[in-house]
C-alpha cells in the first residue's frame, strides 16, 4: 500500500465511557458513529464502505440507515478495527467506496443486547483447551507469560511497573475509569487473579465504544479536522489456541504484522513519536516492545521499569492509560487507534509535544491475531 | 441437582482416534509419512508440508512443563481454585494445555521443565481425558 494516501477524517467515541446502563451494545455502536460523523461534518448518507466486528456489518448497516458498497465483516478479536482501517485504506484506493465509517462498541458492563461467548464442544478449543479449565481471557492470557519471563529474564516487579506507569498516564485523562496513583506493592499485593497476574494487572471490564471515518488524503484537506494520514499498515493471525501458539517467548503475529507496517511506512524505531500497544494484561506491552523490533525482549521489562514509557518518558506508551486503567470493554484496539488520532490531531489529555509519527499495535483474541497502524499528521 | 461438570469434549471424525487413545490409556500423535513432522491438535494432513499420509502413533506420554496459570477466578464449572491450567510439552515435539495432578498448586511446587508424565482421566464412559503428573524417578 502507498504511504499517505488516505487519512482519518473522523474519529469519536461513546458520549459516555465506563458503566452505560442505558444502552444496549447497538445503540453504543449509533453513539460513537453520530458522534464521529459530527467530527467529521458528514452526513450518514455520505458514508459508502462500513466495516464493523462481532456485532455483523448487515446488523450495523441497517440500524444506522447505511447502504455501503463495501463492507468488512472481518472479525478476529480487538484488533479487528486495525485490520479493518488496512482494509479501508486498500479498498479507497482501489476506488471501491470513498468515505469509509469503522465501528465498535461493546456493553462489556452491563450486557446489553450482547452474545455470551460460547466455545462448542467440537470445536478444536473446545475438545483441548476448554476440558482443562479454561474460563474467560484472564484464565488464558497469561498462560504464556512465565515462560516469556523465564527465558527473557523479566521480573515480577517489572510486570508490576507496567500497571503502575499506565496509572501515570490515567492520571491525566478525566475519561480514564482509573486515575489514583498506584505502587508497585499496591500490585503485587491486589487480589490474585490467575498466578502471575493479580488484578491491577488485568484490564478494566466496561461499556463503551469508538468509531473511525476515513476517505482519500486528496479530500482529507476539506475536512473540519486536522488530517491523519495512513503511513504503513500490516495484519496477521496466528491460532485461537494460546496453548498451540509457536512459542511462549513472543507472538508471531506481532512479529508479522509489526514489522510489516514499519517496512510499509518507511520509517525506523527512532522516528516514533509516540506508542500504543494493545495492553489486555501487563505482559502485552513488553511482547509488543519485543516482537516490533524497539529492543529485544530481554531488555523491555528494565525499559518500562526505568521510566522510559512514562509521562516525560523517551518512548511514550499507552497515553491514555491504557486497557488497564482507561476503559476495556472487549475489543480496546478501537480506543488504542483513537488516542492515536487524538495525539496526531494534537489534542490528547496527555498530550505528547510534536508528535509526528505514531505506531498503534493490537492484538486479537490470546494471541491469535495482530494489527499494526502507523499514523501521521505529516504528509 | 448434580454439581456443575467440567466442559466435556466432543469428538470429530479428524479427532476420534485421539479419543478412542486416551479411552484405551494411550496418548496418540500424528506423524507426517512424507516430512516425518509430529503435531496437535488431530486433523488427517500434515500443516508443515500438505501431506495427506499421515500415520497415527502412541507417544511416550512424557513431557516436562512448559508454562502455566494458577487460576484463582472466575473458576470454570467444575473446578475448585486455585487450579493450575499448564501447557506441556511433549518429548515428541507438540505441546498440549492439560492439569497437573499429584502436585500442590503452587509456584514452589510447579517449576518450569519439570519432567511430568501422562496420566488418564475418565469423565464418562465415552470420554477420557488426558492429565499429566509429576514423572516418578
Amino acid at each position: 500500500m502507498r504511504r499517505n494516501q488516505v487519512a482519518v477524517v473522523g474519529a469519536a467515541e461513546t458520549t459516555e465511557l465506563g458503566v452505560i446502563p442505558n444502552m444496549s451494545q447497538i445503540q453504543l455502536h449509533a453513539d460513537a458513529a453520530l458522534n464521529a460523523i459530527a467530527d467529521a461534518s458528514l452526513k450518514l448518507s455520505d458514508i459508502d464502505g462500513f466495516a464493523t466486528a462481532v456485532e455483523t456489518p448487515q446488523q450495523m448497516a441497517h440500524y444506522l440507515g447505511i447502504t455501503p458498497t463495501w463492507v468488512d465483516g472481518t472479525s478476529v478479536g480487538g484488533c479487528s478495527f486495525m485490520l479493518h482501517v488496512r482494509h479501508a485504506a486498500a479498498a479507497i484506493e482501489a476506488g471501491l467506496c470513498k468515505t469509509v465509517l469503522i465501528t465498535h462498541a461493546e456493553s462489556g458492563k452491563s450486557m446489553i443486547g450482547k452474545q455470551p461467548r460460547f466455545t462448542a464442544p467440537d470445536s478444536l478449543n473446545g475438545q483441548f483447551e476448554a476440558p482443562f479449565g479454561v474460563y474467560g481471557p484472564p484464565s488464558m492470557f497469561p498462560i504464556p507469560v512465565l515462560r516469556f519471563m523465564k527465558t527473557h529474564g523479566i521480573t515480577h516487579e517489572q510486570l508490576a511497573m507496567v500497571a503502575v506507569v499506565q496509572r501515570e498516564w490515567a492520571a491525566k485523562n478525566p475519561r480514564a475509569t482509573m486515575k489514583d496513583p498506584i505502587t508497585v506493592a499496591d500490585v503485587l499485593n491486589s487480589r490474585m487473579i490467575a498466578y502471575p497476574f493479580r488484578l491491577l494487572q488485568c484490564c478494566l471490564v466496561t461499556d463503551g465504544g469508538g468509531a473511525l471515518i476515513l476517505t482519500s488524503a486528496d479530500r482529507a484537506k476539506d475536512f473540519p479536522q486536522k488530517p491523519v494520514y495512513i503511513l504503513g499498515t500490516g495484519e496477521s493471525v496466528e491460532t485461537p489456541m494460546v496453548s498451540q501458539m509457536k512459542t511462549f517467548d513472543s507472538s508471531r503475529a506481532f512479529k508479522v504484522a509489526g514489522p510489516l507496517a514499519f517496512k510499509e511506512a518507511g520509517i525506523s524505531h527512532k522516528d516514533v513519536d509516540h506508542l500504543m500497544i494493545y495492553d489486555a494484561f501487563a505482559h502485552l506491552p513488553l511482547y509488543g516492545l519485543g516482537d516490533l523490533g524497539f529492543m529485544p525482549h530481554e531488555e523491555t521489562g528494565k525499559f518500562i521499569a526505568d521510566g522510559n514509557t512514562r509521562p516525560g518518558g523517551k518512548l511514550p506508551l499507552n497515553t491514555n492509560g491504557g486497557g488497564l486503567s482507561y476503559m476495556h470493554s472487549g475489543m480496546y484496539g478501537m480506543y488504542a487507534l483513537q488516542e492515536s488520532v487524538r495525539q496526531m490531531r494534537g489534542i490528547a489529555p496527555a498530550q505528547v509535544p510534536n508528535a509526528k509519527i505514531s505506531v498503534c499495535h493490537g492484538v486479537g483474541g490470546m494471541f491469535a491475531a495482530s494489527g499494526t497502524i502507523i499514523f501521521t499528521n505529516e504528509k | 441437582m448434580a454439581e456443575p461438570a467440567r466442559a466435556k469434549p466432543k469428538p470429530t471424525p479428524e479427532t476420534q482416534h485421539f479419543w478412542d487413545g486416551t479411552k484405551a490409556g494411550e496418548l496418540r500423535l500424528q506423524r507426517c509419512d512424507a516430512c516425518a513432522n509430529v503435531y496437535f491438535p488431530p486433523r488427517p494432513f500434515c500443516p508443515s508440508c500438505a501431506s495427506r499420509k499421515v500415520s497415527v502413533f502412541k507417544a511416550s506420554g512424557k513431557g516436562k512443563l512448559y508454562s502455566y496459570v494458577i487460576n484463582h477466578r472466575p473458576a470454570a464449572p467444575g473446578f475448585t481454585p486455585p487450579y493450575a491450567i499448564a501447557v506441556v510439552e511433549l518429548d515428541e515435539g507438540p505441546r498440549m494445555m492439560s492439569n497437573i495432578i499429584d502436585c500442590p498448586q503452587t509456584p514452589e511446587a510447579l517449576e518450569l521443565d519439570m519432567p511430568l508424565e501422562v496420566a488418564f482421566e475418565a469423565l464418562d464412559d465415552k470420554i477420557t481425558l488426558p492429565l499429566f503428573r509429576p514423572a516418578k524417578g
